[in-house]
């Protein structure tokens, strides 16, 4: 468990998304799941946040991570 | 000195750590993902046991199975070296440094790259490589799909209900791929073929704004928000510098999966077995392993 607030962008299609996501269920860490596909506006949100324009992007209390990193996921929710 | 390890942890790497595993070989898995391009899959209609399932489920269920024994795994880790050393192999990483008496090279392909200027700057920033991750970014944009055989007709199928307009950038003077796909991408208003066509640059600010193509003769600058890259697969074999390779860079085994240098084997997309498949790169991690276990029985 984390009081640390957890936001997912991601496609639908995109099997790092899931995989992102499913790795924050296993470790039972609750997030916020936008999916960029269905709305735009959040398109412009993980650019502004990243400067990146790809999927998965967390957010971690503010840490961005683009990309499933596992490691850095790690870190970054202290598990 | 570990009895084995294994390079990379996709289909047949798995397979192979499973095996490994119950013939209670001691051993290292180092790869730099897990599920390789199984992951990346959309859907699988063909792996036996499974009518229907996505690349990520798959690979999960993989990754499950091999885990179950509690194997030694150095994940996110890749080998950049990997030589003969007296009786064993000895590998360097990006982390540390391993040796074993026996290897198992499953270390697959990766998408292979444009090779031009712009390229790198522009990756995630409106280039990509995997048009089911980042396709949904691209509504109602301009984008560049290059490559003109199944997968770049896969890539422009799938923008086809995403983006505004599709150029389609290939090489060779026709498309290749699969007639039912050609057709169409050849039918869709959306999707402008542009044949005899090279890129030659991609350009942009903070995002992709364009790419510099060459055909006839003469450069012209196209403008697009994405770039799609989809120019086929790289076999990751270049650390293995000692192997036989055939011109495609994928390592040459026989049917042990036995390369040329005794107690290095290789399974899956690295090497040249002729079908490029999830069950294929299974069962080739599977036979790599028993290979390793009987070659370490008789060299004892």
């Amino acid at each position: 468990m984390t009081d640390k607030k957890v936001i997912v962008y991601s496609t639908p299609t995109c099997p790092f998304c899931t995989m992102a996501k499913k790795f924050l269920e296993d470790n039972n860490i609750e997030f916020e799941d936008f999916d960029v596909s269905a709305d735009r506006t959040k398109i412009e949100e993980i650019i502004r946040k990243s400067g990146q324009m790809a999927v998965p992007v967390l957010d971690i209390d503010g840490e961005i991570i683009v990309g499933f990193d596992k490691e850095r996921i790690r870190k970054a929710l202290g598990l | 000195m570990f009895d084995l390890i294994i390079v990379g942890a996709g289909p047949a790497g798995i397979t192979a750590s499973v095996y490994a595993a119950r013939k209670k070989m001691d051993f290292l898995v180092i790869t730099k993902d897990i599920g390789g391009q199984a992951a990346w899959s959309g859907h699988i209609e063909n792996y036996t046991g499974y009518q229907f399932i996505t690349g990520a489920e798959l690979a999960s269920k993989f990754e499950e199975h091999m885990r179950k024994y509690g194997i030694k795994l150095k994940e996110n880790e890749q080998v950049i070296e990997l030589r003969r050393k007296d009786d064993g192999v000895w590998t360097k990483t990006d982390k540390g440094s391993y040796e074993a008496k026996t290897v198992v090279i499953a270390s697959g392909k990766r998408s292979r790259e444009l090779g031009v200027p712009g390229e790198k700057e522009f990756k995630n920033r409106g280039l990509t490589y995997c048009a089911t991750c980042d396709g949904p970014l691209f509504s109602e944009k301009d984008v560049a799909v290059i490559g003109g055989g199944n997968s770049a007709l896969d890539a422009a199928l799938q923008l086809i209900k995403i983006a505004k307009h599709i150029y389609l950038i290939n090489i060779t003077s026709a498309i290749g791929g699969d007639p039912i796909m050609r057709e169409k991408v050849s039918e869709s208003k959306k999707v402008t073929i542009l044949n005899s066509t090279q890129v030659t640059a991609v350009l942009g600010d903070k995002m992709v704004s364009g790419i510099k193509i060459r055909r006839q003769q003469r450069e012209e600058t196209l403008p697009v928000q994405g770039v799609f890259v989809e120019i086929g697969l790289i076999a990751n074999s270049e650390f293995a510098k000692e192997l036989e390779k055939n011109e495609l860079g994928e390592i040459k085994v026989n049917c042990r999966n036995e390369t040329n240098i005794p107690g290095i084997f290789a399974a899956g997309d690295v090497t040249e077995v002729p079908e490029k498949q999830i069950i294929v790169a299974a069962g080739e991690g599977a036979k790599a392993a028993l290979s390793a276990f009987r070659y370490l029985a008789q060299h004892k």
